[in-house]
C-alpha cells in the first residue's frame, strides 16, 4: 500500500508538470485577474440570471462586430445554460432577421428567426467584417473563453489551481473587457488601444463597455466590471454549453469508481493473503 | 501458443469446439494459468493499463469517426457539431483527447519501468524492441490525430512536423509533398491523416498481440531480476494478477476522469480552439504536450538535418539499449550507480519536456543542448560504461528467498 501511495504521489507531480501551457515561458500579455466565478470547482454550475444578463450584453454591445455562430436561439432553453422558457426564445430569435431560401420562384428572402436557427452574425463574411473595421477582424465569439489561456505562463496554469480556480479563459474576456487602461504615455498609437491584457498591448476595439451601457432587467448596477463579468460567464457558457452536465456526471463516475475500487482492492487483498509477496 | 489442447473442458460443447480451435485452451494457458513472478509490483500493472487505453481509444474513436468530416472547411465545424449537438458527443471526443495524453502517460511510466528493471536485457530484447516500434507508432498516431480537429496548433503543428522530412537530402520535398499531397498542408494532407489515424490503431493492435506473444515466450519479468527458478516463485496470472491488474486500471481510469470531466482542456492548447488558418502563425508552436521532450532535441541542433537525425535517433537508440547495457545484473534494484543515474535520466527527459515547451532561445537553448548531449551520453557512454565499473549488490538466490527476506524485515 504504501508504494502505490508513492506511485500516486509520483503520478500527481507528473501531471502537474505536464501542462504545455505551465511550461510555456512568461513573456506574452500580463495573465488575467482571478475573477470569481460561480461555474468554477468542481461543483460549479452557471448563475442563469448572469447568463441572462450577459446575453444582453453581448446583444446591446458585442455583436455590433462579433457573431456567435456556434449557438442556437434553440440552445437559450437548453437545461444547464441561461434557460429561458420556450416562448422567450421564440420572441428573442424572431428580434433576428434570417436570410433563407431559395423560395418557390428560385428567390432568397429575409424571415424572422426561429429557435433552430443560429445567432446571426453582423457581416456576410470575413471580408466585410475588416472593411469595416479598418482592416481588423474582430473574431466569432463562440470558443473565445476556450480559444484563450489566460493563466498562460504562471504557475496558475496548474491543474489544481484550474481545478478551483476555472481555466483563465473567461477571467481572460473579463479582465481584457474591463482593464482597458491609458497609453504609457508619448506612446500613443493611430486606431488602436492600450489593453495590457492583450497579447502584444494595442487592440483595435475600443473600449466597448461603458458604466451604465446597458440596464439589466434584475436591477443590477451595470458597472463596466459587472458587464464584463456577465459576458464573459455567457461567453463561457457558450463555448461549453454542456458543462454543468459535464460535471454532474463526472461526479458520479467518479463516485461510483472509488467504491468499485475499494472494493476491488478488498477482493485483490482476500485472493493474494495466502500468497507472500 | 499452438499445439494440442492439454485440457478437459466439462462443457462438451466447449471440448467440441476446442478439439478443433483449441482457443479455450490458448486462453486459459495464456490469461489464466499463465505462470507469473509473485512479486510484481505496481509498476507491472501498465501493461494492462495500456491495453485498456489502446481499447478505449479504438472504441471512442471510431464513433468519433461516425460524426466527423475530415475536410479543411468542416472538419472544425464537426467537431463543434460533435460537441454540441451529438448525444454525449462531448464526453466521447474529450474522452478520446484526454485519452491519448493518459495512453502516453502509462506508456511513459512502462517504458521507465523497463529502463530502471532491466527488463530489456537478454531472453527479452525482441519484446522490447515491439515495444519500442508501438511507441514509434503511437507517436504517429497522436500526431495526425491531433491534426483532424484542424485548429491553428492542428495545422501549423502538421506545418512544422512534415516539413522536417525536407532535410532529407536530394528526396526529402518529394517526401514532404507526398506527405501533404500537393505543395502545402491542406485538404489532400487532412484526408489521408485522417485515414491513415484510422489505419494506425490496428496496426499497433497487431504489435501489441505479437508484443505480448513475445512477453508469454520468456514470462514476465520481476523487480528482482531474478528469472523464475522454481513453481515456488510463481502464481497463475489468474485471478491474482487479474484482480490486481483490474484495480489499478480502475485507479488510473479515476485519474483520467479527474481531467476528462474537471478539466477537460487542460491537457489541450487554447490556440486549437481558433480555426485553422493558413496565413496567421500562432506567437509559439508547441506540440502536445508528449512531444516536448523529442521537440526539444530537434532544435537543440542548429543544423535541421542533423536536428532531425538526433530526434529520431533519440527514439532508435532505444532499440540497441539491449546491448548498450553491458551489466549482467538485470534489475536497477541491485545496481547502486545505475540507480542514481536512472534517476538522472528521468530527470533530464523531464528537463528536455520543460525546454520543449519554451521558445528556442536564450538560456532555455542552453539546458536544451546540455540536457540532450547527457541524453545520448546516458545510452551510449554511461550505460557500457558502468556496467564494467560498477559492483553490484548481492542477488538473492531466488525470488521466494527475495520474498521471505522482505517479510521478515518487515515483520522485524
Amino acid at each position: 500500500m504504501k508504494k502505490l501511495f508513492k506511485s500516486l504521489a509520483l503520478a500527481g507531480i507528473l501531471g502537474a508538470l505536464m501542462s504545455p501551457q505551465a511550461l510555456a515561458a512568461g513573456d506574452g500579455p500580463k495573465p488575467a485577474k482571478n475573477f470569481s466565478f460561480s461555474f468554477e470547482g468542481v461543483f460549479g454550475t452557471f448563475d442563469r440570471a448572469q447568463l441572462q444578463r450577459g446575453l444582453l450584453v453581448y446583444k446591446e454591445v458585442c455583436s455590433a462586430c462579433h457573431g456567435l455562430k456556434r449557438v442556437y436561439f434553440r440552445n437559450l432553453a437548453e437545461p444547464g445554460g441561461p434557460e429561458f422558457s420556450v416562448a422567450q426564445v421564440k420572441a428573442i430569435a424572431a428580434e433576428s432577421e434570417v436570410k433563407d431560401g431559395p423560395n418557390a420562384e428560385g428567390e432568397m428572402f429575409d424571415r424572422p428567426g426561429k429557435p433552430s436557427d443560429s445567432f446571426v452574425p453582423p457581416y456576410p463574411n470575413d471580408e466585410a467584417a475588416k472593411a469595416a473595421n479598418n482592416g481588423a477582424l474582430p473574431p466569432d465569439l463562440s470558443l473565445i473563453t476556450k480559444a484563450r489561456s489566460g493563466w498562460h505562463g504562471t504557475l496558475k496554469s496548474l491543474y489544481l489551481y484550474s481545478l478551483f480556480n476555472g481555466s483563465g479563459g473567461p477571467e481572460y474576456v473579463a479582465s481584457l473587457l474591463s482593464g482597458y487602461k491609458e497609453a504609457p504615455h508619448g506612446e500613443e498609437k493611430e486606431g488602436l488601444n492600450y489593453n495590457p491584457y492583450f497579447a502584444g498591448n494595442w487592440i483595435a476595439m475600443s473600449p466597448p463597455l461603458s458604466d451604465d451601457g446597458v440596464e439589466y432587467a434584475d436591477g443590477t448596477k451595470a458597472t463596466v466590471e459587472q458587464q464584463a463579468k456577465d459576458v464573459a460567464a455567457f461567453l463561457a457558457w457558450a463555448a461549453e454549453p454542456k458543462m454543468e452536465e459535464r460535471k454532474k456526471l463526472g461526479l458520479m463516475v467518479l463516485l461510483y469508481m472509488a467504491v468499485f475500487s475499494i472494493l476491488l482492492y478488498l477482493v485483490k487483498k482476500a485472493i493474494w493473503s495466502n500468497v507472500k509477496h | 501458443m499452438s499445439g494440442h489442447s492439454n485440457y478437459e473442458f466439462k462443457n462438451p460443447v466447449v471440448n467440441w469446439l476446442d478439439t478443433r480451435l483449441p482457443i479455450f485452451s490458448l486462453m486459459k494457458g495464456q490469461a489464466m494459468d499463465f505462470p507469473s513472478p509473485k512479486n510484481l509490483n505496481y509498476w507491472w500493472t501498465f501493461g494492462g493499463i495500456l491495453a485498456t487505453m489502446l481499447v478505449v481509444q479504438l472504441i471512442s474513436g471510431i464513433v468519433l469517426a461516425m460524426h466527423y468530416t475530415p475536410h479543411t472547411s468542416m472538419a472544425f465545424d464537426s467537431v463543434e457539431h460533435i460537441m454540441r449537438d451529438v448525444n454525449y458527443g462531448w464526453l466521447i471526443r474529450y474522452m478520446h483527447a484526454n485519452g491519448a495524453s493518459m495512453f502516453f502517460v502509462a506508456v511513459y511510466i512502462h517504458i521507465f519501468r523497463g529502463l530502471y528493471y532491466g527488463s530489456y536485457k537478454e531472453p527479452r530484447e525482441v519484446l522490447w524492441m515491439l515495444g519500442v516500434f508501438i511507441f514509434i507508432v503511437m507517436m504517429a498516431t497522436a500526431f495526425m490525430g491531433y491534426v483532424l480537429p484542424w485548429g491553428q496548433m492542428s495545422f501549423w503543428g502538421a506545418k512544422v512536423i512534415t516539413n522536417l522530412f525536407s532535410a532529407v537530402p536530394y528526396v526529402g520535398d518529394y517526401i514532404v509533398t507526398l506527405l501533404w499531397g500537393g505543395f502545402s498542408v491542406d485538404n489532400p494532407t487532412l484526408n489521408r491523416f485522417f485515414s491513415l489515424h484510422y489505419l494506425l490503431p490496428f496496426v499497433l493492435a497487431a504489435l501489441v498481440f505479437l508484443h505480448i506473444w513475445a512477453l508469454h515466450v520468456p514470462g514476465n519479468g520481476n523487480p528482482t531480476g531474478v528469472e523464475v527458478k522454481s513453481g515456488a516463485d510463481t502464481i497463475p496470472f489468474h485471478p491474482y494478477y487479474t484482480m490486481k491488474d483490474l484495480f489499478a486500471i480502475v485507479v488510473f481510469l479515476m485519474v483520467m476522469a479527474a481531467f476528462l470531466f474537471f478539466a477537460p482542456n487542460y491537457m489541450g492548447h487554447a490556440d486549437n480552439y481558433i480555426p485553422a488558418n493558413p496565413l496567421v502563425t500562432p506567437a509559439h508552436i508547441v506540440p502536445e504536450w508528449y512531444f516536448l521532450p523529442f521537440y526539444a532535441i530537434l532544435r537543440s541542433i542548429p543544423d535541421k538535418l542533423f536536428g532531425v537525425i538526433a530526434m529520431f535517433s533519440s527514439l532508435l537508440i532505444l532499440l540497441v539499449l539491449p546491448w548498450l547495457d553491458s551489466s549482467r545484473v538485470r534489475s536497477g534494484k541491485y545496481r547502486p550507480i545505475f540507480k542514481q543515474l536512472f534517476w538522472v535520466f528521468v530527470l533530464d527527459c523531464l528537463v528536455l519536456g520543460v525546454v520543449g515547451g519554451n521558445p528556442a532561445e536564450g538560456h532555455w537553448l542552453i539546458i536544451g543542448r546540455i540536457a540532450t548531449a547527457y541524453y545520448f551520453l546516458h545510452f551510449i557512454i554511461l550505460l557500457p560504461l558502468i556496467g564494467l565499473l560498477e559492483r553490484p549488490k548481492p542477488l538473492p538466490a531466488s525470488i521466494s528467498e527475495d520474498v521471505l527476506a522482505d517479510s521478515d524485515t518487515k515483520n522485524s
